[in-house]
C-alpha cells in the first residue's frame, strides 16, 4: 500500500511540474510541443518491452508484440517529426 | 544490473524529459531540448533491455524494427500542412500501446494464475479504458482532419444518454472483472470493445475546426494512459513521463477553449458548427465588393504596413511559401509585413506558426493576438488568407451570435481589408461574416496560392 501511495505522490507532483513547464512554452512552439510531448508518452515502450514475449498464450503474445510496434511508432515518429519542425524554427533567417 | 542502479537510470531519463520540456520554452533551445528528451527515451529503453525479466528478444527486435521504420517513414514524409493528422495518429499509437501493454500484463497474470492486487486491477482497467478511447478517438480525429469522413458534427437522438450508458457499462464490467474468479475473460474483452466504441462516439459529434481542442485532449489522455500503465507494471518513469504529457495536453486544451470563449464541455458535447445559414445575422440585401488581382497588387505594393491574418485556408491551399514570397516583395519595396496569429487559427495549436516557419518566416514576425491587435488601426492592408471566424466582428457586437464573446483579431480596424477566399461559403461556425460586407473590405476569390502567385507577378510589374 505504501508503494501505491508513493506512486500516486509521484503522479501528482509530476502533474504540477508539467503544468509549470508547459505554461512557459510560447504559442509559436505549441505544435512541436504536442508532438514532442507525444513522443514522451511513448515511454510506454518500457512497459511493452517487459511484456513482449511468449509463454502465456498467443493472444498475450500478440498484444505484447503489437505494443512494441505501437510504442516504437510513437517514439520514433514523435521525436523525428518534432526535430523536423524545430529545425525550421532554428534555421537562420538569412538563408534567402 | 542491480535494481537500484536501474531505478537511478530511470530517474535520469525522467530528468532528461523535464529538462527537454523546459528547453522547449524558446525557439532557440527547443531543438536541443527535444533531443535531450530523446536521449532520455533511449536511456530508458536500453536500461529496460538489460532487465533480466525480458521474455522475448526476438519479438522485441522485430517489433522495434517495424515500429521504428514505420514511425520514421511517417515523420519524414508527412507534409507540414498535415501535421494535425500526424499528431492525431501519434496520439492514437500512444493510447494503443498503453491499451496493449495493460492487456498483455492482465492476460499474463490471468494465465499464470496470479490474482492481481486491487490497485493493479483498477489501474489495469483504467489503462485499458483510457488507452482504447484514445486509440479509436484519435483515429476518428485523424479521419475528420484528413477529410476521409465529414468534418461536420455527427449527432443522433439520445447521444449523450447512450454515451453515458456505455460508460456506465464499462465501469460495471471493469468492476465485475475485479471480483470474478480466474479464467473468466469475457468482461476484459468487452471492456476493450466498448471503450473503443465510446472513443468513436465521443469524437464524432465534434466539428472539424474544434479538432485543436480534441487533439490536445487526446494528447493528454495518451499521457494519462501511459501513467496508468506505469502503475500496472510498477515503473515510476512511466508514471512521471505520463503525468507530464497529461498536464501538457490539459493546458493546451484550456488555452484553446479560452481563445474561443467556450467551455471544454461546450466543445466536447456542444456539437458546434456545421448548420450553415441557420444562425446569425442574415446577409440578405448586402453585397460584397470584389477586387481584381491588379487592384489588390497596387494596394499591397504601396502599403507601409501589411498585417497578414492566416487561417486554415492557407494550410489547405499550401500557400505558406507564396505568402512569404509576397511579403519579401513588399518588404523590398519598403513596406512592413507582420503576421497576426489567432490562437485557434488552423487545426491544431501553433499550426500556422509551423507552416510559416517552414516557409522561413522569422518567428519574430509572428505576433500573438494581444500583441498585434492595436497595430491593425495603423495597417494599410489587413490581408486575410483563408481565415473567417477569427476576424468576424459579430464576436464583439452580436449577442445572438454563437461566437459572441470570442476574442478576435481586429482586422476590421485596418484602413483596408483584402479577404482571400475560395468562395462565399460560411466559416466553420456556419455564420455570416460582417467583415466581408464592410465597405473597406475587398474580396479576392480563388485558390489562395494561385492568387498570391499572381499578386507577386503583378507587384513586380508595378
Amino acid at each position: 500500500m505504501e508503494a501505491l501511495v508513493l506512486s500516486i505522490t509521484l503522479f501528482v507532483l509530476a502533474t504540477f511540474l508539467g503544468v509549470e513547464l508547459i505554461h512557459r512554452i510560447p504559442t509559436t512552439l505549441h505544435t512541436p510541443l504536442m508532438s514532442g510531448a507525444n513522443a514522451i508518452s511513448g515511454i510506454t515502450i518500457v512497459g511493452a518491452l517487459v511484456v513482449a514475449g511468449g509463454g502465456f498464450g498467443w493472444i498475450s503474445w500478440a498484444f505484447g508484440v503489437s505494443a512494441v510496434v505501437f510504442a516504437m511508432m510513437n517514439v520514433v515518429g514523435g521525436y523525428t517529426v518534432t526535430d523536423r519542425m524545430l529545425e525550421m524554427f532554428t534555421k537562420k533567417p538569412e538563408a534567402k | 544490473m542491480p535494481v537500484a542502479l536501474e531505478l537511478l537510470l530511470y530517474l535520469v531519463a525522467a530528468v532528461l524529459f523535464v529538462l527537454g520540456l523546459k528547453r522547449l520554452g524558446s525557439p532557440l533551445t527547443a531543438r536541443q531540448g527535444n533531443r535531450m528528451s530523446g536521449v532520455g527515451m533511449l536511456l530508458a529503453i536500453v536500461v529496460t533491455l538489460f532487465d533480466h525479466g525480458i521474455l522475448g528478444y526476438q519479438e522485441i527486435i522485430v517489433g522495434m524494427f517495424i515500429g521504428s521504420a514505420v514511425g520514421f517513414w511517417m515523420a519524414r514524409s508527412v507534409k507540414m500542412t498535415s501535421m494535425p493528422q500526424m499528431v492525431a495518429l501519434l496520439n492514437g499509437f500512444g493510447g494503443g500501446a498503453s491499451l496493449l501493454v495493460g492487456g498483455a500484463e492482465f492476460l499474463k497474470a490471468e494465465l499464470a494464475g496470479v490474482t492481481p492486487t486491487i490497485d493493479i486491477g483498477i489501474t489495469t482497467q483504467l489503462s485499458l479504458l483510457i488507452g482504447s478511447v484514445t486509440l479509436s478517438g484519435s483515429l476518428i480525429a485523424w479521419a475528420k482532419l484528413q477529410e476521409v469522413m465529414t468534418g461536420k458534427p455527427i449527432t443522433f437522438p439520445l447521444q449523450k444518454v447512450i454515451n453515458g450508458g456505455l460508460f456506465a457499462a464499462i465501469v460495471g464490467l471493469a468492476a465485475y472483472q475485479l471480483i470474478v474468479p480466474q479464467q473468466v475473460l469475457w468482461p476484459f474483452y468487452t471492456v476493450i470493445a466498448l471503450a473503443l466504441v465510446l472513443g468513436v462516439l465521443l469524437v464524432i459529434p465534434i466539428g472539424g475546426a474544434d479538432m485543436p481542442v480534441v487533439i490536445s485532449l487526446l494528447n493528454s489522455y495518451s499521457g494519462i494512459a501511459a501513467s496508468m500503465t506505469g502503475f500496472v507494471i510498477h515503473n515510476n518513469v512511466l508514471i512521471i513521463a505520463g503525468a507530464l504529457v497529461g498536464s501538457s495536453g490539459i493546458i493546451l486544451s484550456q488555452i484553446m477553449c479560452k481563445a474561443m470563449n467556450r467551455s471544454l464541455a461546450n466543445v466536447l458535447f456542444g456539437a458546434f458548427g456545421g448548420d450553415a445559414g441557420a444562425i446569425g445575422k442574415s446577409s440578405e440585401g448586402l453585397t460584397v465588393r470584389q477586387v481584381t488581382v491588379e487592384d489588390a497588387a497596387v494596394q499591397l505594393g504601396y502599403a507601409q504596413l501589411v498585417i497578414v491574418v492566416p487561417g486554415y485556408g492557407l494550410a489547405v491551399a499550401q500557400a505558406q511559401h507564396a505568402v512569404r514570397e509576397l511579403a519579401d516583395l513588399i518588404e523590398r519595396r519598403g513596406g512592413e509585413v507582420k503576421y497576426a496569429i489567432h490562437p485557434v487559427a488552423g487545426r491544431m495549436p501553433g499550426h500556422m506558426n509551423v507552416l510559416l516557419a517552414e516557409a522561413n518566416v522569422p518567428y519574430e514576425k509572428l505576433c500573438e493576438m494581444d500583441q498585434i491587435n492595436d497595430d491593425f488601426q495603423r495597417a494599410d492592408v489587413a490581408l486575410v488568407i483563408g481565415a473567417n471566424d477569427v476576424v468576424n466582428p459579430a464576436a464583439r457586437t452580436d449577442e445572438g451570435s454563437p461566437i459572441y464573446g470570442m476574442p478576435i483579431l481586429n482586422a476590421d480596424h485596418a484602413k483596408s481589408i483584402i479577404v482571400m477566399k475560395r468562395g462565399m461559403s460560411a466559416g466553420f461556425a456556419g455564420i455570416e461574416n460582417e467583415l466581408f460586407y464592410n465597405p473597406k473590405t475587398a474580396m479576392l476569390f480563388g485558390d489562395a496560392k494561385k492568387s498570391l502567385t499572381s499578386l507577386v507577378t503583378e507587384i513586380k510589374a508595378l
